[in-house]
């Protein structure tokens, strides 16, 4: 990094901010980005399943519509599940700030238990559909609906597993700064998929269920 | 249980031998307080209680006015979720995280509003050749079309 500023400075004329350019010595800073970066091209997958849901999402052939199918209740309770998540994993980050392992694990378990009961009534919701025929195979609708919220709920699944993971780690190696890197990325992940969780609720269900 | 307590004192020493201890303080600050998350949790309850209320009691009669509010609130809750969750600001990481997000928007509008403005005229010139039922059965929101009579 240093010689391609130096470099620069030596053609160009010397640079006066080079705020992009300052030498990382922060090893978790670097781990951060690159897991951003890593959102960022989850994001894309995302967007391309939402598209494929705004093309498809009213070509039922002769099946089921949104409006007949979408238990918006269901979808409310998981959606505050999921938004309470947020907040208790947001809390399991103070706790860890302030070193106290014991109600951070406390936090990650409650966060993790949300995040299980999400993927109860999605799964519920999923196995009611296939049961009534409403299988992804049943019309355009319905293969992009079930490809965007089962993409998402495998992507909490794993959150969850990643979850489950990390509180084995601190409870063996407690809150150094490896696994305060790690806290940090599932974090980020898990405050992620709450933010595609908004586009599904609004594009999918409730938009769904509009006339 | 016990064993492990002494992990984090342990942490706070390696920390500090390694100059981690300096940096973990900005960390803190980056990375929210009980009052952010809060300001932010119910912000973004009211956020989401306000589309179920609009759709599950119908308060809204014209369907894409209704789908126009859901949206400017789910975007509105996105932006809460960026900087009140995800702690987004335009300094986090030199300004890194910022450009790529900005990147990632840009390349996923072009994406949605691509897809949406091809297949959308892809329908529209499929017409004449569909037969009547297969039209209504495969596409039946586009006898809504402005071209359709």
């Amino acid at each position: 990094m240093s010689e391609i500023s130096t470099s620069s400075a030596a053609t160009t004329a010397p640079m006066p901010s080079s705020r992009f350019y300052v030498k990382e010595h922060h090893p978790e800073h670097g781990t951060l980005l690159g897991f951003w970066m890593y959102l960022m091209s989850d994001c894309l997958i995302f967007a391309s399943l939402f598209a494929t849901y705004a093309v498809l999402g009213r070509n039922y052939a002769g099946g089921p519509t949104g409006a007949e199918i979408f238990d918006l209740p269901v979808v409310a309770v998981n959606t505050s599940l999921l938004l309470l998540s947020s907040i208790t994993y947001g809390f399991a980050m103070l706790e860890m700030q302030k070193k106290q392992l014991n109600r951070t694990v406390l936090w990650l378990v409650v966060t993790g238990l949300l995040g299980a009961g999400f993927i109860y009534f999605e799964l519920s919701e999923f196995i009611h559909l296939i049961h009534e025929g409403a299988g992804p195979q049943r019309s355009g609708f319905l293969t992009s609906f079930f490809a965007l919220v089962a993409t998402h709920g495998l992507h909490v699944s794993f959150g969850i597993v990643w979850l489950i993971t990390l509180i084995f780690q601190i409870k063996k190696h407690g809150l150094t700064p490896e696994n305060g890197r790690r806290l940090m990325c599932l974090s980020m992940f898990w405050h992620f998929l709450d933010v595609i969780w908004i586009g599904v609720f609004t594009f999918v269900y409730l938009m769904g269920v509009l006339p | 249980m016990s064993a492990h307590q002494e992990h984090p004192s342990h942490a706070e020493k390696y920390g500090d031998q390694d100059g981690f201890d300096v940096h973990h303080h900005d960390h803190t600050e980056d990375h929210g307080s009980l009052k952010s998350y809060t300001i932010g949790f119910v912000l973004a309850v009211i956020l989401t209680a306000i589309p179920f209320w609009l759709v599950m009691t119908k308060a809204i009669g014209n369907s894409s006015t209704a789908g126009f509010v859901l949206l400017a609130l789910a975007a509105v809750q996105v932006v809460v979720h960026m900087v009140y969750f995800l702690h987004m600001n335009s300094k986090s990481e030199g300004g890194w995280t910022i450009l790529a997000l900005i990147f990632t928007i840009m390349v996923v509008v072009i994406m949605l509003a691509g897809s949406l403005w091809v297949m959308y005229h892809l329908n529209e010139n499929m017409m004449p050749g569909m037969s009547q039922d297969l039209m209504q059965e495969a596409v039946p929101q586009m006898q809504t079309m402005p071209g359709m009579k």
